[in-house]
């Protein structure tokens, strides 16, 4: 079957886009996070939504299991397939489609990075943004929204799930679908006013149909941006002093992040406050609401604004920030991974205690880092730990920690997010025994075989 | 350990008849009589509005005539009764930032061929050490070097008094015989904070500006004038060796730039306001950023020269706004010489 | 030492920088480029060549495949945000070194190493012909009494093409007036390709035989026609004992440009330039070439979008020029570099290496943009200009 098989996909993608090598297959067994690798029995990669159509067609006549992959930046192992099969890497579908300017949205590929919108928009679109997370720019578009990922203009406009206007979809029985305005308009300008489709596929870790295009918001991009970073000792002034900036509505984005190392930070929050202007006087009319909405921490000496000289700033302002990604060599180990749930903004506090408990348990460093997602509607609180990769003692201690954390999350009532096998049979444990039927049910209908990324989701009585 | 005291003579300041250093003062607008009894609160320890008003510019170092370092006194002060000229995690992210972890406690001491160019804890400086001006010198940098001046700002004379006796100890190991300061601050403590607390200094400091007027001098066949006028922007630390200060018309002097005399240079001076914004004072940051900016700009000048790298770093954005060209002093050296300007931050 | 990098190669965090050039805007990997396997790009070749030395995986073909499908062109180490950024192209020459020494190298690399070896270049041409593209140019030996030691290179000797494009540059020395000469037959090939292919045995040979040479003819200044050459000797010859001035030939046409001993004079076209890996990431050479074009009159340059330490490699570099392990197809890096310059609107293609010379204008054939566009040497283009 092994060899009918490829000569199938060959067939489909073309000799030179399938593999069953042993190297293709290490690699696109592991992902950079903590989770056990599990090889494919093939990886592909199609170009165009007619390829993936063929392969879904033949993975369910075969019943072989597929799993959807873009970046692969998650690090809770989500693209790892679990039962082998084909591994698709949707990354050769890279064709930006469509900007329509006046609407502000952009039609594009499942294997459309980050980077790469971020480029073309700033060379063509300079007046138009994307939300972009801090995942490295090899992250892609369609893999952010379908986990319901976070950017720059979360805190403004919503998860970057929110801000998609349609797709295009192969169900796991092959055909291909349309969601949103764009099943029965040329325009991808939004998911409703239709019976909203799109979140059959939002959240669902692939196991209800392979995406293959987006239509996703765009927003104005303001000429100038800056950043402050107000810092203050006590954790529980955190949730008071987001209640304020979020208020005013001056801010683009608000993360907070706290770290015992460099020295330098240990024992502050930083709040980090981005604005962003078209004009000087826009920008500072900004800066001094978010001053005065602050006065009172400052007066009392409770909080106070860092210093950013302009050798420090570009760190902040760059898009994505590399040093989310340098987090990753602390140990100089080549890993981190995060336990990342959403948390109402008082339980703040809470979780950063626990985190500093859990790393002092398991004899490591840490740092939290977190998000306001909207006006303080609630937060994406990390957890997050460094790992050596070359230490196996150590990557158990922090899948340990992680592990202690995910369950601290839950127990004070946070929503799992990007959450890793485990994670998920945890999450089904609690959920509400009628909506666990219903995801279940969902499941089942859109993909009676089982083929889509199977071991994810997945829950026994 | 012994607690090292700061060498202030109460009797100089009893037998004062101007009581300069807070009459002079660009913030507090006190006459004399009011200056005389808050300065007698401050020596018997007692509470004084001057505490709290404080934006701790230095300037009083330079306007006291008997060299009694009334702002050290008033640091003393305020860290004693708990005054917080900035907010806590501020002081507290600034504190930390100065302490050595245990690799740089056991650093190794390489040997230094001088001349010595110590460039602090700012490695951003480094890639202003290049061209003719900086033929053969040798760097030290790092936190064990720190000066920790800066604390002075934020009532931590209990840092410095801990912290210098060691960083002083440090550059001694390293046993060179002159140590050309590129922060003016790490002069001012070598050549003010320290003997003012009675550490001997085992070495000799010499100033930036004094290095840089001997090469160009050395080199004055290779000087192309600049005909230019700059604004100069004097730092706080200025106010600390005010002595060294004809360097900087000296070497003006020496490369054909003219130094604008605007009101606010020389004793006039006004500080950067780069730590008044850290002490949270928006307002006042602005304010004296742009009256500071509108001062240079009338003048039609080109380039605004700075010593500090920290005024460089507070004050450089809002300069360029204004369509003038920041420059370190040592880069407008440079480019006298004909050599390309770093592009620096 | 293998200790030394094994110890390493697990901090890389397969985060895909690596991949791009700084803006994001393409692919900038020529190997993930050309076959887009997230294996083919750093993070998966420094994954596998460790999954390899801890025996997770056994070496096959395909393995050396896609550790010698780098062509070492540095833009991992320009764009890879960690701190062991500046050892990656060393982890790379270090893992194909322990191929090498197992004796498990692809045939196209024997080969290529074998030749090098017997005959002193990687296609296995007679030695004695090494000098043979001379002929009715006027240059001549070196003697020690010659101002610099003119290091011709493997590719320039024997390849027709870029034998104009040397003998423009002999030309322009000869009207100038230096005083050069080459070693010929005598000359070995400088080993940068060796070197970064792991063959660091051959290397060492090469280096010293050609460093007995230039101490044995007094030579003090070296002039490489090839970034490659510059490249290694600039920088791994002295630690050989090699310690001469080495400089490439953009260095030198620049000097004497500006010193008036070559009067350039109008020469109306639009010109973009291409930034050799050696010369540029490597050697962070980015303004010489740019400043004789700029000194052209008439001439309009043009930059490419992915240009100075961006620059897109044409994928010639770890003897791909000779093996072409990345050809054969439409994202071949050549191919791809073509059309990037072809859509500047220049009319010449200005190249300032031999290796990129024959990359490129195979990529214009595969292309067919032949009438569209050119490409030229340097020195081509500064000869053209100093005839009129």
């Amino acid at each position: 079957m092994g060899e009918e098989i490829y000569q199938a996909l060959a067939g489909i993608v073309g000799k030179e886009y399938v593999s069953n090598r042993p190297e293709e297959l290490y690699f696109y067994a592991h992902d950079p996070g903590l989770m056990e690798p599990h090889q494919p029995d093939y990886v592909v990669m199609p170009k165009t939504t007619e390829e993936v159509q063929k392969i879904v067609k033949l993975a369910n006549e075969k019943k072989i299991p597929v799993v959807p992959k873009g970046g692969g930046l998650a690090l809770t192992g989500l693209v790892i397939p679990l039962r082998g099969g084909i591994l698709i890497d949707l990354k050769r579908m890279d064709r930006i489609l469509e900007v329509n300017e006046k609407s502000r949205y952009v039609v594009i590929e499942a294997g459309v990075t980050q980077g790469k919108l971020k480029a073309y928009l700033e060379k063509y679109y300079p007046h138009l943004r994307h939300s972009i997370p801090d995942s490295p720019p090899i992250a892609t578009i369609a893999g952010n929204v379908l986990i319901h990922g976070q950017g720059r203009l979360t805190q403004q406009y919503g998860y970057n799930s929110d801000m998609v206007t349609g797709f295009e979809v192969v169900l796991p029985t092959g055909e291909v679908c349309k969601i949103g305005s764009c099943s029965i308009s040329p325009y991808w300008i939004s998911r409703g006013p239709l019976p909203d489709l799109a979140g059959l596929f939002l959240g669902w870790f692939g196991t209800t149909g392979i995406v293959t295009k987006l239509g996703l918001k765009l927003y104005p991009r303001k000429k100038l941006r800056d950043v402050e970073i107000f810092v203050v000792e006590n954790e529980e002034l955190v949730p008071d002093v987001l209640f304020r900036v979020t208020h005013t509505e001056m801010a683009e984005d608000i993360n907070i992040w706290a770290q015992p190392y460099p020295l330098i930070f240990r024992g502050n929050h930083h709040i980090t406050i981005y604005i962003t202007g078209d004009t000087d006087e826009e920008l500072e009319f900004k800066r001094k609401m978010i001053w005065d909405a602050l006065q009172d921490y400052i007066k009392n000496r409770e909080g106070g604004f860092m210093a950013l000289t302009p050798d420090i700033k570009p760190t902040f302002l760059d898009m994505p920030q590399k040093s989310v990604t340098r987090f990753a060599d602390v140990k100089r180990g080549g890993g981190f991974e995060y336990s990342g749930p959403f948390i109402p903004v008082e339980k703040y506090p809470q979780a950063y205690r626990k985190l500093v408990e859990t790393a002092s348990k398991y004899k490591t460093t840490f740092s939290s880092m977190a998000r306001v997602i909207g006006r303080s509607h609630c937060m994406m609180f990390a957890f997050a730990f460094p790992f050596n990769r070359a230490d196996p003692d150590d990557m158990e201690r922090v899948r340990k920690a992680i592990h202690e954390c995910n369950e601290a999350a839950l127990k004070m009532g946070a929503i799992p997010w990007k959450a890793e096998v485990p994670l998920q049979k945890m999450v089904l444990e609690k959920m509400d025994p009628n909506t666990r039927k219903l995801i279940e049910g969902i499941k089942k209908l859109l993909d009676p075989n089982g083929i889509m990324n199977p071991g994810n989701w997945e829950w026994s009585d | 350990m012994v607690e090292l005291k700061l060498n202030f003579d109460e009797s100089k300041c009893l037998r004062c008849k101007t009581y300069d250093c807070l009459v002079k003062c660009q913030f507090l607008g006190l006459d004399r009589e009011k200056a005389k009894v808050e300065m007698e609160k401050i020596i018997k320890g007692e509470d004084s509005s001057v505490l709290n008003d404080c934006i701790t510019c230095y300037a009083c170092e330079e306007y006291c005539k008997f060299g009694n370092h009334p702002f050290y006194l008033i640091v003393e002060r305020q860290e004693a009764k708990g005054i917080l000229p900035a907010p806590k995690p501020i002081i507290k992210q600034w504190v930390q930032m100065g302490e050595l972890t245990k690799k740089e406690k056991e650093f190794e001491v390489k040997p230094l061929k001088e001349p010595v160019v110590s460039l602090c804890f700012i490695p951003a400086l480094q890639p202003l050490i290049q061209g003719k001006l900086f033929e053969g010198v040798s760097t030290i940098c790092g936190r064990h070097i720190f000066c920790n001046v800066v604390y002075l700002h934020f009532a931590r004379s209990s840092v410095i008094k801990e912290r210098i006796p060691i960083i002083v100890e440090n550059i001694a190991k390293y046993k060179i015989k002159e140590l050309i300061c590129y922060h003016d601050e790490c002069y001012g403590l070598f050549k003010s904070l320290a003997p003012a607390y009675g550490i001997d200094v085992p070495f000799k400091p010499t100033h930036l500006f004094e290095y840089l007027y001997n090469k160009l001098k050395e080199n004055e066949d290779k000087i192309r004038p600049l005909n230019i006028k700059v604004a100069y922007q004097r730092s706080c630390s200025s106010r600390l060796t005010p002595e060294k200060e004809h360097f900087v018309d000296d070497i003006f002097n020496l490369i054909g730039v003219k130094r604008v005399e605007r009101e606010y240079d020389r004793e006039n001076s006004l500080c950067c306001a780069g730590i008044i914004r850290l002490h949270g004072n928006y307002e006042l940051y602005n304010d004296l950023q742009k009256r500071n900016v509108e001062d240079m700009k009338k003048f039609g000048v080109e380039y605004c020269v700075f010593n500090c790298p920290y005024c460089y770093m507070f004050l450089s954005e809002r300069v360029s706004k204004n369509g003038i060209k920041p420059i370190m002093m040592s880069e407008i050296c440079r480019l006298a010489l004909g050599e390309k300007p770093v592009r620096w931050v | 030492m293998k200790e030394d990098y094994l110890n390493q190669i697990h901090r890389c965090f397969r985060c895909g920088y690596c991949k791009f050039p700084s803006d994001f805007s393409d692919w900038n990997c020529p190997s993930y480029r050309r076959f887009r396997f997230d294996t083919y790009s750093t993070g998966g070749r420094l994954w596998l060549i460790r999954a390899w030395l801890n025996n997770e995986i056994s070496w096959t073909e395909h393995l050396a495949e896609i550790l010698y499908a780098c062509p070492t062109c540095r833009n991992c180490v320009e764009q890879c945000p960690m701190g062991f950024s500046a050892d990656i192209t060393d982890w790379i020459v270090n893992a194909r070194g322990e191929m090498v020494e197992r004796g498990l190298v692809l045939p196209a690399i024997r080969d290529f190493l074998d030749n090098v070896r017997k005959h002193g270049n990687p296609w296995g041409k007679a030695r004695s012909k090494r000098g043979a593209w001379t002929e009715n140019v006027g240059v001549n030996k070196y003697k020690p009494r010659d101002e610099y030691l003119f290091y011709v290179g493997c590719i320039a000797s024997y390849d027709e093409r870029v034998q104009e494009a040397a003998k423009s540059f002999a030309r322009l020395l000869n009207d100038a007036g230096v005083k050069f000469g080459i070693l010929g037959e005598e000359e070995e090939c400088d080993g940068n390709e060796v070197y970064m292919l792991g063959e660091k045995g051959l290397f060492q040979m090469l280096a010293e035989k050609n460093i007995k040479k230039f101490k044995e003819l007094n030579v003090e200044k070296v002039v490489t026609f090839s970034p490659h050459a510059f490249n290694i000797m600039k920088n791994e010859y002295p630690k050989l004992g090699g310690n001469f001035k080495v400089i490439h030939y953009t260095e030198l046409l620049l000097d004497l440009i500006q010193k008036g001993k070559i009067k350039l004079s109008e020469f109306k076209t639009k010109i973009t330039y291409h930034d050799p890996c050696f010369l540029g990431r490597y050697n962070k050479m980015y303004d010489v070439p740019r400043e004789i074009l700029r000194s052209i009159p008439g001439v309009e340059l043009v930059e490419m979008s992915r240009n100075r330490e961006n620059s897109f490699c044409c994928g010639g570099g770890s003897g791909n020029f000779c093996t072409d392990l990345l050809g054969g197809s439409e994202e071949s890096p050549n191919r791809v570099r073509v059309k990037e310059a072809y859509n500047t609107g220049a009319k010449i293609l200005a190249v300032a290496c031999p290796s990129c010379m024959t990359m490129l204008e195979d990529g214009l054939k595969e292309e067919e943009l032949e009438e569209k566009i050119t490409v030229k040497d340097i020195s081509e283009i500064v000869e053209a200009s100093s005839k009129k």
